[in-house]
């Protein structure tokens, strides 16, 4: 009862401006909600970069042509064509005795072309790979096969589909074995790839991505020798710094380079290119943690000013209280609870709204197609109990010390 | 000797020389000046005057609401100068009850919300069960009991002054000051609520009425009239009229 009559107080006098109450708070409901929609949508896009990456495996390293520091994108992404890197580097990479904590590793070129059957035609992007890659990429058929090694190395024109691109071309017909034209060969269709979910990063695109095997790839369609990238596949993920190093010794003394600086490829894992996306994903995070705060602190402002008022209109009860025996402390108290009270009520409406809006997001995001989860950071949550806590006792300090030095015979004649 | 020591003992106020001065410098304005009494246990005393004449001033003193510019103020035989705020807070709590004539009551509360408001500043710290217990005993001592659960702004004038005089009672005060507290009221609450205190007083409590109506004041058995901050008298009614319903009072 003692310590919630100052809640009761508080709610009643509340409830008797419901209006300014509401407008007094709406300043905290904000803050509090977009503090918590940033928080959860934060989570689940980290969820989903982190879910895609494990997809196609964390013990995955990348080796592509050219130099580049650890934390810029290797000259290949900036359209740089560099012929060094060659098959025969991929399997002096995939050769234990040069690194042995490789498992498997597979070679990729890419370009684009058009495919076309039955006089329907369209324009995709293409990958020549190599047999390996179903296991380096941990990839599953739908219907069909795909490819084996010795289809890889003779040139044979066969081509795996990605789901959709399957739907696009050959609506209800079945694909398999059907003869397509990509540029202006043929190719018969050996397999379709299974749905991948359609922004699966780093994998290029697999559902409307044409597969074909790489030496095919690189003759027939590209005319080059040399590789786009390729990914070896570590038997376990904490053994990829240790690969990292072997690759690099293996592709130094296959390319008779002595020092580092000279390098003329890059090596790295997964996380070196997760810590990127992090990067760009925090400023913007950090970004819009600063704009609920200022509207956090803007919400104060709004309940000093009404707890100012109240003080104001309230002054003949504080007389009055004053005069029944209240002490200083437990004005200041009531007016303090009173402030914190107004300050929760906001912050507990704020995070109801903010976690209905995070949810109302994943629900249009997964509608869209990513494989999107509804997170919310219980964190998140209790932050923002404690911030509007503090904004409460922060902003109704002043206040309830004004309240409590009122002097009981003045606030008693205050008309 | 022996007499002296047992009247100063049983005196409950004794005030030497109070003063009371707004402001500072030559806009300073003596409000009260060279107050000297004792008020002993059982009394029932007016302070009558003039609006502008110190009584409010003198009885927000004698009720710590205030503190005096000069002379000395012992309660209950303490010296009361040099109490801190919580202290004459705990005061207020323990040893006095308020009637205002503007009653005061906290609107958006109960009828008993109001009365009990005493109760959560009591250091004591009553049970809930032993608050309403107490709450029902002085509302049925004013004859509110049946208002209980009412709003303020639902009671008349001479229910509100009812309820503020059970309020006042609740934490059985030693003393009772009443402010004017006929003032918003009509004659027949304002006899209604004189009666209470006449009742009260022939109880035991002592009363402290401040007035500027003589008919008022005729309730009580003292009068100390007041007049540009001084007092100008202080005598024993001899003859008290007491008047009953129907009677006016004004």
């Amino acid at each position: 009862m003692r310590f919630l009559n100052p809640i009761k107080i508080s709610y009643k006098n509340l409830m008797a401006a419901r209006f300014r109450s509401f407008l007094t708070i709406l300043g905290v409901i904000i803050g509090v909600a977009s503090v918590i929609i940033i928080m959860s949508i934060g989570l689940s896009a980290q969820e989903l970069i982190l879910d895609q990456v494990k997809g196609i495996g964390s013990n995955l390293i990348g080796v592509l042509p050219g130099a580049s520091d650890e934390d810029g994108p290797p000259a290949a992404a900036m359209g740089i064509v560099n012929t060094s890197f060659t098959y025969d580097d991929l399997l002096a990479l995939k050769n234990s005795r040069n690194v042995p904590e490789v498992d498997d590793g597979a070679g990729y070129v890419l370009g684009t072309i058009t495919i076309t059957w039955n006089e329907i035609s369209k324009n995709t992007h293409f990958t020549g790979t190599t047999a390996s890659y179903m296991n380096v990429e941990n990839a599953e058929m739908a219907e069909g096969r795909f490819f084996d090694s010795e289809e890889e190395m003779n040139l044979s024109r066969v081509a795996v589909l990605g789901n959709k691109l399957v739907k696009d071309i050959f609506g209800e017909e079945n694909a398999i074995g059907q003869r397509v034209k990509i540029n202006e060969d043929n190719f018969t269709v050996i397999g379709i790839f299974k749905d991948r979910g359609s922004a699966a990063f780093g994998s290029s695109g697999q559902d409307d991505s044409v597969f074909i095997p790489l030496k095919t790839a690189q003759k027939i369609i590209l005319g080059i020798n040399h590789l786009g990238f390729a990914r070896l596949k570590v038997k376990s993920p904490d053994l990829i710094e240790s690969a990292i190093a072997n690759a690099k010794i293996t592709l130094r003394q296959r390319h008779n380079i002595d020092n580092p600086a000279n390098d003329d490829f890059s090596v790295r894992d997964q996380a070196a290119a997760l810590e990127m996306i992090g990067q760009i994903t925090d400023v913007l995070r950090y970004f819009l943690l600063a704009v609920g705060t200022i509207s956090l602190i803007v919400g104060g402002v709004g309940i000093m000013n009404i707890m100012l008022i109240a003080v104001g209109q309230r002054i003949r009860e504080v007389g009055l209280r004053k005069s029944l025996g209240a002490k200083n402390r437990e004005i200041m108290s009531q007016f303090l609870a009173e402030s914190v009270f107004v300050s929760l009520l906001g912050g507990i409406i704020g995070i109801i709204l903010g976690i209905s809006i995070s949810f109302l997001a994943s629900v249009i995001i997964q509608y869209l197609g990513y494989s999107w989860k509804f997170l919310i950071s219980f964190q998140s949550i209790i932050v923002a109990v404690l911030v509007s806590i503090f904004i409460g006792i922060i902003f109704g300090l002043y206040p309830a010390r004004k309240a409590s030095r009122v002097s009981p015979m003045e606030a008693l004649r205050y008309e | 000797m022996f007499l002296n020591l047992f009247i100063f003992m049983s005196d409950l106020i004794q005030v030497k020389n109070l003063c009371k001065t707004y402001g500072e410098g030559e806009s300073a304005t003596k409000a009260v000046c060279g107050a000297n009494f004792s008020i002993q246990k059982g009394e029932f005393v007016a302070i009558m005057g003039p609006s502008g004449s110190g009584k409010s001033t003198l009885m927000q003193m004698l009720g710590f609401l205030d503190r005096p510019s000069e002379g000395e103020y012992f309660f209950e035989g303490k010296d009361i100068l040099h109490f801190s705020d919580d202290e004459l807070a705990k005061i207020r709590n323990e040893k006095v009850g308020f009637i205002f004539q503007s009653f005061n009551l906290l609107p958006r509360t109960t009828v008993s919300e109001n009365v009990e408001l005493p109760l959560l500043y009591d250091e004591k710290r009553l049970s809930q069960e032993e608050n309403e217990k107490k709450v029902l005993e002085a509302l049925k001592s004013v004859s509110m009991e049946h208002r209980a659960e009412y709003s303020p702004n639902q009671l008349s004038g001479g229910e509100k002054q009812r309820v503020s005089i059970a309020r006042a009672l609740i934490n059985n005060p030693a003393i009772i000051f009443a402010d004017e507290p006929t003032g918003n009221l009509d004659s027949k609450s304002g006899i209604q609520v004189m009666e209470i205190l006449d009742d009260l007083n022939e109880e035991g409590h002592t009363i402290i009425l401040v007035t500027h109506e003589t008919q008022t004041a005729q309730y009580a058995k003292r009068i100390i009239s007041m007049k540009d901050g001084q007092i100008i008298s202080d005598v024993n009614v001899e003859n008290r009229i007491k008047l009953k319903d129907g009677d006016t009072l004004k």
